[in-house]
């Protein structure tokens, strides 16, 4: 799960991470008293959008009066913000920070994910904060340094100061780098995320060290502990698809093709997407219906696929193990009824009672096209899209 | 032989007397000897009582004394199902497959950081189990698409090991043993412990190793088998399609930073000489064309 940037600072300022004082606004008028509110004579005011990427796409401005910022709110608060993660359409501006405005002397990096293979949470700091730190982590490996950290000790103070000089604190500064990278880890165990990222992270010209953004991201299978953090989701930052398909506990995820598939488990599905396109079409989803194929599930799969205005053809993968193929045909069938499917179907069914599913199929009188296999399933759904 | 486990494993079931538990209990018991094999059951609030003939005591190592039990299988749910692999390596049992799906990833952090220097190997979590075809099956595979032979399969992903056994089976080519290791970012057995295991299994002639986006597991199996493994190895890798920072599904599936691609782990190992396939419908076909 994701969160905005607000979000983010409110769970940092819970950790004692210094950030600029803001103030979340949804309206002009309310950046307008957000900033009044916060005094001073510079602001910055930053759309809230869950994607990366928002200043260079034009979604972060300066104001120098509090005319500007009525201006400044005014153009960001519900454009069509663009950066590198949105995709071509963008994602609407619904929310905004008003922040006091900052004294920067130095912008530094620093992230936090869990690393597989050690199989411990890895802090990463770089001395190019600011920039995009994938073509810093690709071009200039050797200005990113990392650290391991022990799940019992934590991350030392040892380790903390080392990693601050070495991406340039100033030694007056060190204490509080330490307090600031001790503080990110300690959220970052304690709120469960997956991603934690601060950048930049500045120093001040008057040496404090504050976090200017924040990025947070959330392991799912940990919200049942942090019902504060399932607060914080923002429904209109996600595909409305995917969302309706959590709430039926399928997993979706939209792409842009023009084949729906729908299959059990995640591995099978990407190799069903894989097949699809290794035989020339492209898939219009990610669709694993997980364990229980039953008639009511996959009648719901179907109308989420059906939303989508490019579908040409539903591709049906189903090994059927635990799960019966005569179950999953009956739910298939009693699918295509309920929505009264109009697209062309492909469904392969393998292992139990696969014989008497298809016997189903074919008996059904419904135009349900079968296959054998995963390649002829592909092909033959790669044609129906094609109107062959 | 076979890796991991044969008909002379002795097996306790955590979590037996939930649905799941229940359900797999009982499938996995009318397999080939799992009427042996399953020896035990583990509840707290039960102990004393029986599962359908097998009996449940309080703790893992109870269990462990009173039937000499070596392996667990775990269907506990995921709040509690790191705390229980933790009893089972307590216990000091050989192996620990662990079927759950949704434990939080700090929980197996923590107890992967506790498991080092002990002797318990773990499977899983969020996996389909082993099998040992016409031997035993722990886990949640159907076992009729398996027939006894010679060739090792091990793979992240449940559904897609039953599609490379079914491809096997139809093809007359049977199977030594069948790993699912499981789709989380941190989990226990990797591609590269389960290489090992078939290399020095005198009854596994050749092995799919089958991936998917995310990590680099597959390349550091494909490194080590470029010097080690004596077997013919084929493989394949789901999620060639796939757009980066999206899960695909399993926590662990997932192209972050430009990193873990399909692309990237084919190319690795085509040149650590494993003969790919970009489709999964030949898996079974490339397989028997380097025996």
């Amino acid at each position: 799960m994701k969160i905005h940037e607000y979000q983010g600072k409110e769970i940092f300022r819970r950790f004692g991470m210094t950030t600029p004082r803001g103030v979340p606004s949804f309206s002009v008028d309310q950046a307008v008293k957000a900033a009044q509110s916060l005094g001073g004579s510079v602001w910055v005011v930053k759309a809230q959008i869950h994607a990366g990427g928002r200043g260079k796409g034009g979604g972060v401005k300066v104001a120098r009066s509090l005319d500007e910022v009525r201006a400044r709110a005014g153009e960001i608060l519900g454009m069509q913000l663009v950066t590198h993660q949105t995709g071509p359409a963008g994602q609407k501006v619904r929310r905004l920070l008003i922040e006091e405005g900052a004294d920067i002397r130095q912008e530094l990096y620093v992230g936090m994910v869990v690393d597989r293979t050690t199989q411990r949470v890895c802090l990463m700091a770089s001395s190019e904060g600011g920039m995009d730190i994938e073509h810093v982590a690709a071009h200039t490996p050797e200005k990113i340094h990392k650290v391991f950290i022990d799940p019992v000790k934590g991350l030392t103070d040892a380790d903390a100061d080392d990693v601050a000089r070495k991406i340039g604190v100033p030694a007056g500064s060190i204490p509080q780098a330490r307090a600031m990278l001790q503080g990110l880890y300690k959220a970052f165990r304690e709120t469960d995320a997956s991603l934690a990222e601060i950048n930049p992270l500045i120093v001040t010209g008057d040496g404090r060290i504050v976090a200017l953004d924040a990025k947070l991201n959330f392991d799912d299978n940990a919200l049942f502990r942090h019902p504060e953090i399932v607060e914080m989701r923002d429904l209109d930052e996600e595909d409305p698809a995917e969302v309706e398909a959590s709430k039926f506990d399928l997993s979706y995820i939209s792409l842009d093709g023009n084949i729906g598939c729908l299959v059990n488990g995640a591995g099978l599905a990407m190799s069903t997407m894989d097949t699809i396109k290794l035989y020339g079409g492209e898939p219009a989803n990610f669709l694993d219906v997980g364990g229980g194929a039953t008639a009511d599930k996959v009648t719901e799969a179907f109308k989420i696929m059906l939303k989508n205005p490019e579908l040409k053809a539903i591709l049906v993968n189903i090994f059927g193990g635990i799960m019966k193929c005569d179950t999953i045909a009956e739910g298939v069938i009693a699918a295509s009824k309920a929505v009264g499917l109009e697209v062309p179907l492909v469904v392969r069914m393998k292992g139990t009672n696969e014989d008497i599913g298809k016997k189903l199929i074919a008996d059904s009188g419904l135009p349900i096209i079968t296959a054998n296999n995963m390649a002829e399933a592909a092909e033959k759904v790669v044609a129906a899209a094609k109107g062959k | 032989m076979s890796i991991l486990i044969n008909r002379n494993s002795r097996v306790i079931t955590q979590g037996i007397t939930g649905k799941t538990g229940q359900f797999h209990t009982r499938m996995c018991r009318d397999y080939a000897n799992g009427r042996d094999c399953y020896v035990a059951g583990v509840n707290p609030k039960k102990a004393g009582e029986n599962f359908e003939g097998i009996p449940i005591y309080a703790t893992v190592r109870e269990a462990k004394q009173a039937t000499g039990a070596t392996v667990s299988v775990i269907y506990v749910p995921p709040p509690f199902a790191a705390a229980a692999i933790d009893e089972a390596v307590d216990a000091g049992l050989d192996l620990v497959v662990c079927i759950t799906e949704g434990i939080p990833v700090r929980d197996m952090i923590e107890t992967r950081y506790r498991m080092q220097g002990r002797k318990t190997l773990l499977l899983g979590p969020n996996c389909p189990g082993v099998i040992t075809p016409d031997e035993l099956k722990i886990g949640i595979m159907p076992g009729h698409i398996h027939l006894k032979g010679r060739i090792g399969v091990v793979s992240r992903s449940g559904t897609l090991t039953y599609e490379a056994v079914g491809q096997l089976t139809e093809l007359g080519l049977g199977q030594s043993s069948a790993v699912g290791i499981g789709g989380d970012p941190v989990n226990g057995l990797k591609h590269i412990d389960i290489l090992r295991l078939f290399n020095d299994d005198p009854d596994t002639d050749a092995v799919i190793m089958i991936g998917e986006i995310g990590g680099s597991d597959e390349e550091a199996a494909a490194l080590w088998a470029k010097d080690h493994m004596k077997k013919p190895i084929v493989g394949f890798i789901a999620g060639v399609t796939a757009p980066a920072g999206k899960r695909m599904g399993h926590a662990g599936a997932i192209i972050s930073g430009g990193k873990g691609t399909a692309q990237e782990k084919l190319e690795v190992m085509d040149a650590c000489g494993i003969k790919v396939t970009r489709n999964p419908a030949e898996m079974g076909k490339l397989l028997k064309s380097v025996l």
